[in-house]
């Protein structure tokens, strides 16, 4: 784990499953309702997920993300729909004879057991020798950076100690499928990039398919084959990371992932899938593209990424969309500043630059009158 | 909060001498070397003596304990499995009245319990003596067990026994190697609890036992009944002294774990 290599981002990139017909899935969920009660947690969802990839289920509290795990480990049978596994359908597959493992969301470590026999746990119930689960539970330690805590009962190391725990424990036995509920939360930023790195070291080597539950949006970009975005139990947009940061299907999932403007407005189609959107009374329309056929009138929102708007004293006459506006405040983050600028119509819209020049020599600031710039491709425009 | 009024000594005394003076005359008396029990006559062992010499007796405690050994065991398994299945089992039709009916024996007077037994085993012609008396006595033991063991099983966390399923244990192995080491402790306060009941029932006993099969409470209530002798007063001096050692030997077991748990944990901090 000392040296956290670079991903292979190259390598990631020519993996697509999904796009190919002719694979076969892992996971296949096929209209899958899960009821507690009355109560809908899981939404007729329908979701294919393929060997290797790296699977991760972003949402809020509550949407349904550690249900979906659940009944992959078959704690939970859906209501309603069926899960295939490597084609097979899981539906009373007990969960010791499923060739998934899960690290549960609050760890579920064994408190009589000390941290090596928690991690060996699995592996003695695989019935492998004894030298070889000794050898495998070392190198699950040092993976995890515990093996001066071998002997420690669970409740005697920190919390991010345990996390680790039972993420070791979970990998242990090298499972077809490994499911993590928020595996690195508890973890410090640096610690949780290893581990990141370490975690999809594991799967190019091991080719293990991994589904994680994440809260962290960075993680999910930076270990994601693809990406799902839950809400109340249905599945919003499925797509790889850069699809869902840059070509988002919807508000919910521009504002779940990352920091971003919204703007609504009236469409006018001006041909080639670019539109006018009249914003505001008297303002010039903005310019945006999309794929969607709209009619004229049609309501939509753009969507704007802070990073994609720039800022500047003089009006940039080169740019398709310019807004005048006056700053409202400024957010100094070190690497780069977000502005929030009030438009006429009291609307603030964020701009982020990057702070090339020392902070004393900034030369916008609060209450300064600016103009807001964006080319005509950056923004999406969306109709929910 | 804390002064020591002059309210709290006078209660706190009463309070003491209302629970250990009948027991403190017991004990003294049993010490004693007249006869007469009501009359000191100088401090002698010499009934511990003449009560090792009691054939009867010593019958009596031998068949009381292998009833209570027995009983409690069984009545732990029983009660063991009971609890779980209801706290496990969920929500099934009639799952209310079933765990009604499991503590119904808690509030039962033993009479009724008594006889009801007396009845059955007449009836399906089983002879009274040992075996009776420990089914009996597992009989009304084990809802005890039952509540001990569900009140623990209520706040174990689930997830600790679906992960030992998720890491390829069959149910049985989750239950042996994660249910059962964490619930010990109330397991095992619930087999110390049938084990006293079973020692010290009367009534139950009185109902199930047969000619050969008289339990040290029988013994002790029928010899009263003919006057207290100075052997009954060893006896149940001897018993003091028994139930003595168990509470106390109980009480540091708990106790030496919850230190052992503190110093671990100090010593996490530490390094
Ligand atoms: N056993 C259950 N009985 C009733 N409701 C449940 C049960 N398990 C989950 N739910 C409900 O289902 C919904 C989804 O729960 P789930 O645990 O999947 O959320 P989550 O997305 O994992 O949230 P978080 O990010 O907080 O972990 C929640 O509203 C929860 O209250
Ligand atoms: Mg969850």
């Amino acid at each position: 784990m000392a040296q956290a290599t670079k991903p292979q981002r190259a390598k990631a990139e020519a993996f697509a499953p999904w796009q190919d017909a002719s694979t076969r899935p892992l996971i296949e969920f096929r209209g899958v309702t899960k009821r507690f009660g009355t109560f809908t947690a899981i939404d007729d969802i329908s979701l294919d997920i393929y060997a290797k990839e790296f699977f991760a289920l972003l949402g809020p509290s509550g949407c349904g993300k550690t249900t979906l795990m659940r009944m992959l480990g078959g704690f939970e049978t859906p209501t309603e729909g069926t899960i295939l596994l490597d084609g097979q359908d899981v539906a009373g597959v007990p969960p010791n004879r499923r060739a998934t493992n899960m690290m549960f969301q609050s760890y579920a470590l064994f408190p009589h057991l000390d941290i090596a026999e928690n991690i060996a746990f699995g592996l003695r119930r695989a019935k492998i020798p004894k030298d070889q689960i000794a050898a495998r539970v070392d190198e699950m330690l040092k993976l995890v950076q515990l093996t001066p805590y071998r002997s420690r009962k669970p409740h005697q190391v920190s919390g991010g100690q345990r996390q680790r725990v039972a993420l070791a424990r979970a990998l242990a036995r090298a499972p077809k499928l490994l499911l993590l509920d928020e595996p690195l939360g508890a973890l410090d930023k640096k610690l949780r990039q290893e581990t990141q790195f370490e975690l999809m070291d594991i799967q190019e080597k091991t080719g293990t398919t991994f589904v994680i539950v994440t809260h962290d949006q960075e993680e999910a970009m930076t270990v994601a084959s693809r990406v799902a975005v839950m809400d109340h139990g249905k599945l919003v947009q499925v797509a790889t990371p850069d699809a869902i940061y840059e070509t988002p299907n919807s508000t919910y999932v521009a504002d779940f992932i990352g920091d971003v403007n919204i703007i609504e407005g009236a469409a006018t189609p001006l041909g080639e899938g670019r539109y006018e959107i009249h914003w505001a009374e008297g303002a010039t329309p903005l310019i945006g593209t999309t794929d969607e056929a709209l009619a004229t009138g049609a309501k939509v929102y753009l969507a704007i990424r802070p990073e994609k708007v720039a800022i500047s004293t003089e009006n940039p006459e080169s740019r398709a969309n310019a807004v005048p506006g006056t700053v409202h405040d400024i957010a100094y983050l070190g690497n780069i500043s977000t502005y929030h600028v009030e438009l006429a119509n009291g609307a603030i819209v964020k701009a982020q630059t990057a702070n090339t020049h020392r902070i004393a020599r900034r030369d916008i600031t609060w209450d300064d009158p600016v103009w807001l710039s964006w080319t005509d491709t950056a923004g999406v425009v969306l109709t929910r | 909060m804390n002064r020591f009024s002059w309210f709290n000594a006078t209660s706190l005394t009463l309070g003491f001498a209302f629970l250990y003076l009948p027991m403190v005359i017991l004990v003294i008396y049993s010490f004693n070397e007249s006869k007469l029990v009501t009359v000191w006559a100088g401090f002698s062992t010499r009934w511990y003596g003449e009560l090792l010499q009691n054939d009867a007796f010593l019958d009596a405690a031998w068949v009381t304990l292998r009833v209570a050994v027995f009983s409690s065991t069984l009545a732990t398994v029983l009660g063991t499995m009971a609890a779980y299945v209801l706290v496990r089992a969920g929500r099934f039709p009639g799952r209310t009245l079933f765990s009604g009916m499991i503590y119904a024996p808690l509030v039962m007077p033993e009479v009724i319990t008594g006889l009801s037994l007396l009845l059955l085993f007449i009836g399906i012609g089983l002879d009274r003596g040992i075996l009776t008396i420990v089914l009996a006595h597992t009989t009304f033991s084990m809802c005890y067990v039952s509540v001990v063991v569900s009140s623990r099983l209520v706040s174990f966390d689930r997830s600790l026994e679906e992960a030992a399923l998720d890491l390829g244990a069959t149910p049985f192995d989750a239950f042996r190697l994660v249910t059962l080491p964490i619930i010990a402790p109330a397991v095992i306060s619930g087999w110390l609890l049938a084990f006293t009941l079973s020692l010290d029932d009367l009534v139950i006993a009185s109902f199930t036992s047969g000619p050969s099969s008289t339990t040290l409470p029988i013994k002790i209530f029928s010899a009263v009944r003919l006057g207290v002798s100075p052997e009954i007063n060893a006896l149940s001096t001897i018993l003091i002294g028994i139930v003595t050692i168990g509470v106390i030997t109980a009480s540091l077991v708990s106790k030496r774990a919850v230190i052992r748990r503190q110093r671990e944990e100090q010593a996490a901090f530490q390094t």
